[in-house]
Parts: structure tokens; C-alpha cells; sequence
């Protein structure tokens, strides 16, 4: 069983702790033979690829996703108290909608400037994603206002309290989703592909990942709120 | 070492079971109607889930004693399994268990399917921390209004019942209660607080008291006599100590005792918990 | 140079200061680590609780004096006080459910494992992954604060104590059950002691213990599908790892739930919504006019939505290292090994659609009750085969009697004693009289509480050798596997029959029933049995630790394994492989393959015929029995 190394890029990958490379002069050396390599996408052995990434992403949307089905089907079954009393929906919540649909077309143009190779442009749609994410944030604690003053407060009926709640739990979480533009927006000045830890395309392709989920998921609360109300 | 574990196995196998065959302790004897046919289908599940177990234990035993590793010179046999066999005990024990799931609901569906016959005989009951309070209609048959902001125990009104209300006249509260035998009984099903459970273990029947909501449930008991009351779902602190009685009367016993006015009510009840002797238990 | 996209250099330098070693490791080794010692303590206090709680049961009123000392408020001179009795009820099932095991099985030896039975360096995002623990051990320390805080009246009623909610100085934490109902659980210290500070601390650090764990979720299923080495095809894996990443799975989707529940849970008691409170409640004589509209059974809808999965999660990697020990000690490959993919998928996924089965007689729909009951006695279908597929790899194979094999012959018996039961509970008829009584408990402490942890306590007699360089002792291991074998069958089986007989759960003493009296001897009985297991656990601590430093020594592969962690030192170097990352050619459980000098081929070996000749042939470090 001759040893030999193996391709020059996990040779390369290989920092300080070699030298004890042949330590297991076993099989471990044998060239590529082309066998059993049936994980699918594999990047370089020593890093994750962008598809590893997009997983993670996914994942983190699955169980997102699952906290608000749990929420939905405890609204859905607290709206059928017959005690409970009639909420109007609050203006600013149509308008917070709009702003965050055009969020998306914001954030999905940004990306396509960065696949175009346009830096410049990315972070300038970048940062109007973030900035329309403030201002969605703003219009739903004016929605908040309206709720109050037509008497529906958080600890009425625990109907109303939804109106409160899923705005404030989306809320929270379309914050992380604002620190990230941030991160990007300005991780973004460097120059060249390559972020910290993951190519820019990749980080960009996450964030609006991420933040169409945002939207989709405000779309989802307000019919649901919509609806039932 | 294998034959060692194999007996230990079979020992540890035949106390389990027979644990169950000298039925030395066992259900309370049955009072219900319904309980033949759970009883029967407990036996039958016991008997499926028994025959399992001693098989999986002695086929456990007799692998473990029998390959032993024996030396340097033998082998296993090298087998990845069997495709075949995988679908027939796959299917097998589908059939067995999807069987016994059907079965199982038999019961449940004669008790919780339908609504209780006409001409059940009704008891509101309200569960509280920690007591229980049965509310019966009296003559006229009609549950007088309660109103949880009437609720006063130093007055004894544990489950705020309105005496403005005509219908609430002719109404008795006691900690106790008392169905007649062999008629169908209606419990609706109230909490004040937290949510306790309803079981008396002879009438092998038990139901969740939920505050907010309203649960009928119906049954009948068909063996007279005193049983203990106890609730099933923690409460709090002296959940322990949340006891009382169903007495199961005979019905003209029973008829004799709901005619009476208020007043001669509680004593009588004191009376009949008196006359009947809680069933005599295994010792 | 790869002059394209830089990829991901995530692996990390060795570290070498001490607090960045041990501490705040990046190194899923030590992070696997310092899970099993969080989940090694937890455990000791939860055995604790239980030893108090059987104390009171089998000697009721008899005068603990330590006890008195320790806690004169809960059990003044020395005798519990039942709101005493329920929280130690409440915090040993807490404990022992989230702290040991939903730790030890996946996050301990999922972990240390995971990424080595892969061929990988670590974990895809060690940082993450060191987030996760001490996310969890942070969780840890809350639940213990609540034992403090309604324990101790003067830290109770301190400025602190009632800013966290109060509490009367006489449970040593919430009294909810760890099952936590609504709306005793929801109201605070109207619904009486038990209810105030540490029922908030409560919440607080399950919804902790949630992010903790969905943390380590991300990590494990992104580091299997995406860091298997060349030749680990996902057919190829070991059953642990199929066991790691369903229960990722299952941890991803349900703790989120509990979250959601929690969170919704905690805003009713703190700031007066009534998500599960509904209107009208009276308490003593007062009428709590603050909530309405509240639904109790939604509160068990989402608990359960969680808790039923998250049995299987305490389950599933038990059920992988079982299979993966069977096969290693009896010297023959797992049988069925897809079949086992299949079932610990169907368990997985079955899982999901049966919680209504905890809800039978709670007030929900009849028909749903039902269809619950139907799916639920199809999941014993996947676990059946699971069962039928250890059987046939014992049958016919060549079984060495080491510690860890003992343990993992022990999940089987065990398992299959604790889940046959299921088969009763699961049926809506039965559950009528059997809810709520000592049988539910019978079932579930055999298969979550004592085939889990022989699942645990096989794996570390197993992996011990591997994490350590040592053996622990195989005499004290097999007295501990005896002792604590017969213990727990002596334990758990009498308390089915209390339960036929009417034992109902929960109860802080059974002196006011007549019905009960006949089962006096029983519950004595499992005490005495309770307590001696739970003391030979201390010969099982002595030899674990005792062994870390003076065990016998042990070489690379001692067990004459097939797996990837065989093939490096013991212990592993810190990037598991010294920089050559290993190539597979075949499945996980080449045993008595014919025409192999020895018995076992390793997965590393491309050509089975030659196996172990010349360098890296470790049948001189076997470990024969």
C-alpha cells in the first residue's frame, strides 16, 4: 500500500499541526480513486461550501418557521372565544407591509448588483434594505399607537394581545435580520470577493435568504391577523 | 458470562410476569358498565404485551448464551440481514398492534362518542383547591344559575350559586356524591381554579375537570355501595388529600334522598356514608 | 494555491492557554466533555431528589433531621411538607429530562463522536458549537437558583427574591410537575407555595436550555451532511450518526415550540396575559377579574407538541450506540442495517403526530383522541423492527462479554420491557383508568430513565479508552452493570402493578386511601431497591474518575473496532486526525468477513483480503474476553 500524498489542496490546508503527517501511513494516501464519493456537493475537505452554508440557513428558517406555527395555532384557537372583542386592523400595518415587500425587491437587487459585479451598488441597496427595515420597525410601534388607541392593549383579551405579540416577536427577529445588512453594509467597503469567513456572493444569497423569510412571515401574521380579526 | 446474563434475564423475566399472573394486586373490582369490556380488553393487551416480552427476554437469553465467543479461531456468521424476514416481522407486528389499536377504542368510543342517553341522571361538579362540591337540581330538575363572583366559602356558596334564581330553590351542594344504580349518569364537569381530575377506580373511568370549559361525561354504575373519590391531575399542594365519596345508591334509595329538603339532606347523606362500607380490598 | 474562493478556513489552532483548552474550548472534544460533566452532575442531583422523594413516600412523617437543617421552612422538624415533596418531584423530572438526558447522549458523546466517526476535523461551527454548552450550562445554573430561591425564605422574601416573584421559603422550586399545566403553573402565587419565583426561574431556564440546544441542532446536521470525509457516503455512516442527526432534527423542529410556549407562559404570569388563563378563576375567595379567554389544553397542546418528541431525542442516540456496540462486541455486522435507518427515521418522523396520546382524558376532542391513539401504537412498529434487528445480530455471532456490551444487552431488555407498556397506555380505553397513575411512570422511567442511561453507560465504558488513552475497570464496571441491572428491573416493574391497583402520580402520601393500603410492601419495596442502585452508582463515579488517571492503559483501537475513531490515537490529537483525514471504502460493521485475516475489517481498509497486515493493524491491542 504506497503512500502517496494527497492532491495539493488539502496538502496546502495542512498548517502547523503536520509534520506527523504520516503517522497513518494507511489507506489515507491513496489518490483520488474516484469511489464512494457519493456525498454530493463537496467543496475542498477542508472548508464548508456555499451549499453548507445555505443548509445552515435553511435550518435556522425551519425552526423559526416553527415558533411562529406554534404562536399561529395558539392565535388561531384563542380567536374563537366568543368573549373576545373586535380589533381593527391598524393603518400603519398596511403600510408597514408595503415597505417590507419593497425590502425584498431592495435586498434581491442588491444581490444581483454583487453577481453583476457591481460593489458599489450592492452595499448602496444593502444599506436601503436596512434603511427600510427601520422604517418598517418605526410604522409597526405606530401601529402599536393606533392598537392603544382604539383600547386593544397587550394584556386585553389574549387576542388582542396578538397584535402586540406577533408584531413584537418579528419585530425581534427582523432586528438580527438588520444587524446583518449592517454587518454586510459594512463589511461590504472592503474590496475583492472574499468576505471574513465566506465568499461575499455566499453572505449575500444567506442575508436575503433571511430576510425574504422575514417578509414572507410578516405577510403570513398580518392576513392571519387580517382574517381573524 | 452468557449463561449467567441468560438466566439473570429469564429470572428478572419470570418475577415481572408472574408479578402480573398472581394478581395479588390487581384493578379494584368494577362497578361500571362499560368496565367488563375494558377489563377484557386490558386482559387481552396484557396477555399480547406479556407474550411479547417473554419472547424478546428468552430469545435475548438464549442468543447471549448460546455465541459466546468461543476462541480465536471462530467466526460469526457474516450476514447483513434479510431483507425477507424485515417485511414479514415488519407486517406482522403491524397487523398485531394496528389490531389492538382498533380495539382499544371501543370502549372510548361508547363513552365519549354518543351524548349521554336521555333521562341521565345529572350532577354539575366543581372542582376546587381542594374539595370537591356536587350540585344537584333537585325536584325540578333544573341547575340553578352560579356566578363565580357569588362564590363565598365562608358561607358555605363554593360554587356561587344564585339564590335569586328560581330554579336555584330547590338545589343541594354537598361535598358528596350520589348516583343512582343503573341509570345513566351525566357529570358536567367544572373547575373553580386549576384543573383536577374525576375518578372513582371501580368505575375505571377518569376525566379531566377543565376551568373555562364545561365536560360532559356519562356512565353508569351498577353495584351499590361507597367508593373513594380521588382526584387524578395535580392541583397543588394537598392534591393528595383531595378525597371524598360516590355513594351508588339504589334507586329508590336514591329517589328518597333527592326528594329530601335541604336541611335533612347533609344528614342523611352522613347517614348513608355511614351504612355502606367501602368495598373490602386485597390485603 | 487555490486561487478561486477562499474557502472557509474554520478549522482552528491548537489553543494552549489553559482557559481557551478547558474552558472556553473551540474543540467539539472538550466541548463533548464538558457536556457529559454538566450531565454527570445534573444526574447526581436529580438521584438525589428521587432517594428524598422515595424516603417520603415509603416513611411518611418519619423526621429527616438533615433535612430539617437544610430546609426548616419545607420540612419543618425534619418532616416534608407535600409542596416540599412536589417540587422535589418537579425538579427531578426537569433535571433528569433536559439536563441529562437531552445533554449526555447528543450534546456529550454526539459531539465528541459525531465529527470523528465522519472523518472530519470538528464540528462546522465550533464557536457555535461553545455557545451551545455554556448557553446550556448558563440554563443549568437557573435551575438550580430556583431550588435557592423558593428554598431559602430569606432569599425569598429579599428584595431580589420578590423581584423574581416571590416564593415562601418551603419547595425547593416549582411545583408544576415538570409538566408544568396550566393554569396552576400560570396564575403565580395565587394557586399557592411553589408558584412565585421558581416557577419563573423555571420558565426561564427551559427557554434557555432551548436555544442552547438549538444551537447544537444547526451544528449537527450541518457537520453531516456537509464535512462527511471522501468514501463516508451517508449509507456508510455509523448507526450513531443516524441516531445524532435525526435527533438534531427533532430538537431543531420541537424545541422551538416549547420556546413559543414558554415565552407565551411567562408574559401570563409576569405581565398579565391570559394566553392559557381563562376568565372566572377564583382562588381562596378572591376572583382573579385580570385574565380572560385563556385555554388551559392550549398549553398542553404546545407542551406536548415538544414533549413527545423530545423522548425520542432522549432515545434515539441510546438506540444508535446500542446497535453500534452490539455489532462491535458480537464481532458480526448489524443486521438489517438499512432496515435501522429506516426505523430510527420512522420514529423520528412518527413523533411528531403523536402527542395527543398524553391528552387522552384532557378535555380535547374524542375523535382526535383517537386518531392519536392509532398513530401512537404505529410507532411501536419502527421500534419493533429496531428490537428484531438486535436480536438477529446477536444470533449467530461471537459475543465478547465486556462492560460496554453487558450495558448495551441491557438496553435491549430494558427497552423492550419499558416500551411494550406503551402498547397499554396508548390505547384510549386503557388510558381511562390507567392515566395519572404509577403505570405511566413505570413505562416511561424503563425507557427514558433506564434504557437511556444503559445506553449512556455504554457508550462511556465503550469510548472511555478512546477519550482517555485508559480503560475504566472491568470488574468494577460489570458490578456496577449487575447491581444496577436487577436494581432497576426491581425498581420500575412493581410500579406497574401499583398503578393497576390505583396509585395515582403525584401524590406527596397515600395514607388517606383505603384503596392504596395494599400496596405498602411495593412501594417499601422499590425503595430499599431504589436506594441501593442509586448507591452503587458511586462505585460507577469512583471507577470513572479513579480511571481517568490510574486506568489500565489503552492503545488505538483496543476493542478491535471498525470505526473511523479507531483509527486515530487515544485520545485523539486536537484536529482528530493529525492531518491526514481518512478515506473510507466500507460500511461501519465489517465483521467476520470471510476471507479477512482478522475478524473485523476497518472502514479505512480498501482491500479487505489484506486487513491488518504490516502497519496499522491493531490486532495486537486487542482486548480479548
Amino acid at each position: 500500500m504506497a503512500t502517496t500524498v494527497t492532491s495539493t489542496k488539502t496538502a496546502e490546508k495542512r498548517e502547523t499541526s503536520s509534520g506527523r503527517g504520516s503517522k497513518f501511513p494507511g489507506p489515507n494516501g491513496k489518490g483520488p480513486k474516484g469511489n464512494g464519493n457519493g456525498g454530493g456537493r463537496r467543496g475542498p475537505r477542508r472548508g464548508l461550501s456555499p451549499e453548507a452554508y445555505r443548509v445552515t440557513m435553511w435550518m435556522v428558517i425551519a425552526a423559526i418557521v416553527m415558533m411562529f406555527a406554534a404562536l399561529s395555532s395558539a392565535y388561531i384557537i384563542l380567536s374563537f372565544d366568543g368573549e373576545r372583542r373586535r380589533v381593527t386592523m391598524p393603518p400603519m400595518f398596511f403600510l408597514s407591509t408595503g415597505i417590507i415587500i419593497l425590502s425584498s425587491f431592495t435586498i434581491e437587487t442588491a444581490k444581483r448588483s454583487l453577481k453583476r459585479e457591481n460593489e458599489s451598488r450592492y452595499r448602496g441597496w444593502t444599506i436601503a434594505t436596512l434603511v427600510l427595515g427601520l422604517f418598517f420597525l418605526a410604522a409597526q410601534v405606530m401601529g402599536w399607537r393606533e392598537l392603544a388607541a382604539q383600547g386593544v392593549y397587550f394584556a386585553s383579551h389574549p387576542h388582542s394581545t396578538f397584535f402586540y405579540f406577533f408584531t413584537g416577536v418579528h419585530g425581534v427577529h427582523l432586528l438580527g435580520g438588520i444587524a446583518g445588512l449592517s454587518y454586510l453594509a459594512i463589511r461590504g467597503q472592503r474590496k475583492g470577493k472574499v468576505g471574513k469567513v465566506m465568499p461575499k456572493e455566499t453572505s449575500a444569497g444567506l442575508m436575503s435568504l433571511y430576510w425574504h423569510t422575514m417578509d414572507a412571515l410578516w405577510i403570513w401574521l398580518f392576513l392571519l391577523l387580517l382574517i381573524l380579526k | 458470562m452468557g449463561r449467567v446474563l441468560a438466566v439473570i434475564i429469564w429470572i428478572l423475566t419470570l418475577g415481572s410476569v408472574s408479578l402480573f399472573f398472581v394478581k395479588k394486586w390487581w384493578f379494584p373490582q368494577a362497578i361500571s358498565a362499560h368496565a367488563a369490556a375494558l377489563d377484557r380488553q386490558f386482559v387481552l393487551t396484557i396477555i399480547v404485551v406479556g407474550i411479547a416480552f417473554t419472547a424478546a427476554q428468552v430469545g435475548l437469553g438464549y442468543v447471549v448464551w448460546k455465541y459466546r465467543d468461543r476462541g480465536p479461531n471462530d467466526r460469526a456468521v457474516y450476514t447483513h440481514g434479510s431483507n425477507r424476514l424485515e417485511v414479514v416481522w415488519t407486517v406482522v407486528t403491524a397487523v398485531i398492534f394496528i389490531s389492538l389499536a382498533v380495539m382499544g377504542q371501543s370502549v372510548w368510543a361508547s363513552l365519549h362518542f354518543n351524548k349521554a342517553p336521555v333521562g341521565a341522571y345529572q350532577v354539575e361538579v366543581v372542582a376546587q383547591q381542594f374539595q370537591w362540591n356536587f350540585h344537584y337540581a333537585g325536584k325540578d330538575g333544573i341547575f340553578g344559575r352560579t356566578d363565580p363572583n357569588l362564590i363565598d366559602d365562608s358561607a358555605t356558596n363554593y360554587i356561587g350559586l344564585d339564590s335569586t334564581d328560581p330554579n336555584a330553590k330547590d338545589d343541594m351542594t354537598h361535598t358528596v356524591i350520589a348516583i343512582p344504580e343503573g341509570r345513566p349518569v351525566e357529570l358536567i364537569l367544572r373547575s373553580r381554579d386549576v384543573i383536577h381530575n374525576f375518578w372513582v377506580p371501580q368505575l375505571r373511568f377518569k376525566q379531566d375537570l377543565v376551568p373555562g370549559m364545561n365536560i360532559r361525561v356519562h356512565f353508569t354504575a351498577n353495584r351499590p355501595g361507597k367508593y373513594e373519590l380521588a382526584c387524578a391531575e395535580l392541583c397543588g399542594q394537598f392534591h393528595y388529600r383531595m378525597r371524598s365519596f360516590m355513594l351508588v345508591l339504589p334507586t329508590a334509595e336514591h329517589e328518597a334522598l333527592m326528594a329530601l329538603p335541604q336541611d335533612q339532606f347533609q344528614a342523611r347523606i352522613t347517614e348513608l356514608l355511614a351504612k355502606y362500607q367501602l368495598p373490602a380490598y386485597q390485603q | 494555491m487555490s486561487s478561486e474562493t477562499h474557502e472557509a478556513v474554520h478549522r482552528h489552532e491548537a489553543p494552549t492557554s489553559f482557559i481557551r483548552k478547558y474552558i472556553f474550548s473551540l474543540d467539539h472534544k472538550v466541548i463533548g466533555i464538558q457536556y457529559i460533566i454538566l450531565a454527570l452532575t445534573a444526574v447526581v442531583v436529580g438521584v438525589t431528589m428521587s432517594v428524598l422523594m422515595r424516603l417520603n413516600l415509603s416513611w411518611p412523617g418519619t423526621s429527616w433531621s438533615i433535612l430539617g437543617t437544610l430546609f426548616p421552612t419545607g420540612a419543618p422538624g425534619g418532616i416534608m411538607n407535600p409542596e416540599f415533596y412536589l417540587s422535589l418531584v418537579t425538579m427531578h423530572g426537569t433535571i433528569m429530562v433536559f439536563f441529562v438526558l437531552t445533554t449526555a447522549p447528543q450534546g456529550g458523546f454526539g459531539n465528541y463522536f459525531l465529527p470523528i466517526q465522519i472523518g472530519a476535523e470538528d464540528m462546522a461551527f465550533p464557536f457555535l458549537n461553545m455557545m451551545s454548552f455554556w448557553v446550556t450550562f448558563v440554563g443549568f445554573i437557573v435551575i438550580l437558583a430556583a431550588i435557592f430561591v423558593e428554598g431559602n425564605t430569606t432569599i425569598a422574601t429579599s428584595a431580589l427574591g420578590v423581584w423574581l416573584g416571590g416564593g415562601s421559603g418551603s419547595t425547593v422550586g416549582p411545583i408544576g410537575g415538570w409538566t408544568g399545566y396550566a393554569p396552576l403553573s400560570a396564575v403565580g402565587v395565587a394557586a399557592g407555595p411553589g408558584q412565585g419565583a421558581g416557577m419563573n426561574l423555571w420558565i426561564v431556564s427551559i427557554a434557555i436550555f432551548c436555544i442552547g440546544s438549538l444551537l447544537g441542532a444547526l451544528n449537527f446536521i450541518t457537520t453531516l451532511l456537509n464535512m462527511r470525509t471522501r468514501g463516508m457516503t451517508l449509507m456508510r455512516m455509523p448507526l450513531t450518526c443516524w441516531a445524532w442527526f435525526t435527533t438534531a432534527v427533532l430538537a431543531l423542529l420541537s424545541f422551538p415550540v416549547l420556546l413559543g410556549g414558554g415565552i407565551l407562559l411567562l408574559l401570563d404570569r409576569t405581565v398579565g396575559t391570559s394566553f392559557f388563563i381563562p376568565g372566572g378563576l377564583v382562588f381562596g375567595s378572591s376572583v382573579l377579574n385580570t385574565h380572560t379567554g385563556g385555554s388551559p389544553i392550549l398549553w398542553q397542546h404546545l407542551f406536548w407538541f415538544f414533549g413527545h418528541p423530545e423522548v425520542y431525542i432522549a432515545i434515539l442516540p441510546g438506540m444508535g450506540a446500542t446497535s453500534h456496540i452490539l455489532s462491535t462486541f458480537a464481532r458480526k455486522p448489524v443486521f438489517g442495517y438499512r432496515a435501522m435507518v429506516f426505523a430510527i427515521f420512522a420514529i423520528g418522523l412518527l413523533g411528531f403526530f403523536v402527542w395527543g396520546h398524553h391528552m387522552f382524558i384532557s378535555g380535547m376532542s374524542p375523535y382526535s383522541a383517537m386518531t392519536f391513539s392509532i398513530l401512537t401504537l404505529s410507532i411501536g412498529v419502527p421500534s419493533a423492527v429496531k428490537t428484531f434487528n438486535w436480536l438477529g445480530t446477536l444470533w449467530g455471532a461471537r459475543i465478547r462479554f465486556t462492560t460496554p456490551m453487558l450495558f448495551a444487552i441491557g438496553f435491549v431488555s430494558l427497552f423492550v420491557a419499558g416500551g411494550i407498556t406503551g402498547l397499554v397506555l396508548g390505547q384510549t380505553s386503557l388510558d381511562l383508568p390507567m392515566h395519572d397513575t404509577y403505570f405511566v411512570p413505570a413505562h416511561f422511567h424503563l425507557v427514558m430513565g433506564v434504557a437511556s442511561i444503559f445506553g449512556m453507560f455504554a457508550a462511556i465504558y465503550f469510548w472511555f479508552p478512546k477519550m482517555f488513552g485508559r480503560f475504566m475497570s472491568e470488574r468494577l464496571g460489570k458490578f456496577h452493570f449487575w447491581l444496577t441491572f436487577v436494581g432497576v428491573y426491581c425498581i420500575f416493574v412493581p410500579m406497574h402493578t401499583m398503578g393497576m391497583v390505583g396509585m395515582p402520580r403525584r401524590y406527596a402520601n397515600f395514607g388517606e386511601y383505603r384503596f392504596l393500603d395494599s400496596i405498602h410492601p411495593l412501594v417499601i419495596f422499590v425503595s430499599i431497591a431504589a436506594i441501593i442502585t442509586a448507591l452503587v452508582q458511586l462505585v460507577f463515579y469512583f471507577n470513572l474518575i479513579w480511571s481517568v488517571f490510574k486506568g489500565k492503559k489503552a492503545g488505538d483501537n483496543p476493542w478491535e473496532a471498525t470505526t473511523l475513531e479507531w483509527n486515530t490515537t487515544s485520545p485523539p490529537p486536537h484536529d482528530n486526525f493529525a492531518g491526514v483525514l481518512p478515506v473510507v471504502y466500507r460500511g461501519p460493521y465489517e465483521f467476520a468477513v470471510p476471507g479477512a485475516p482478522n475478524d473485523y475489517v476497518m472502514q479505512t481498509e480498501p482491500d479487505a483480503s489484506t486487513a491488518g497486515e504490516g502497519v496499522g493493524g491493531n490486532g495486537h491491542n486487542g482486548h480479548k474476553h
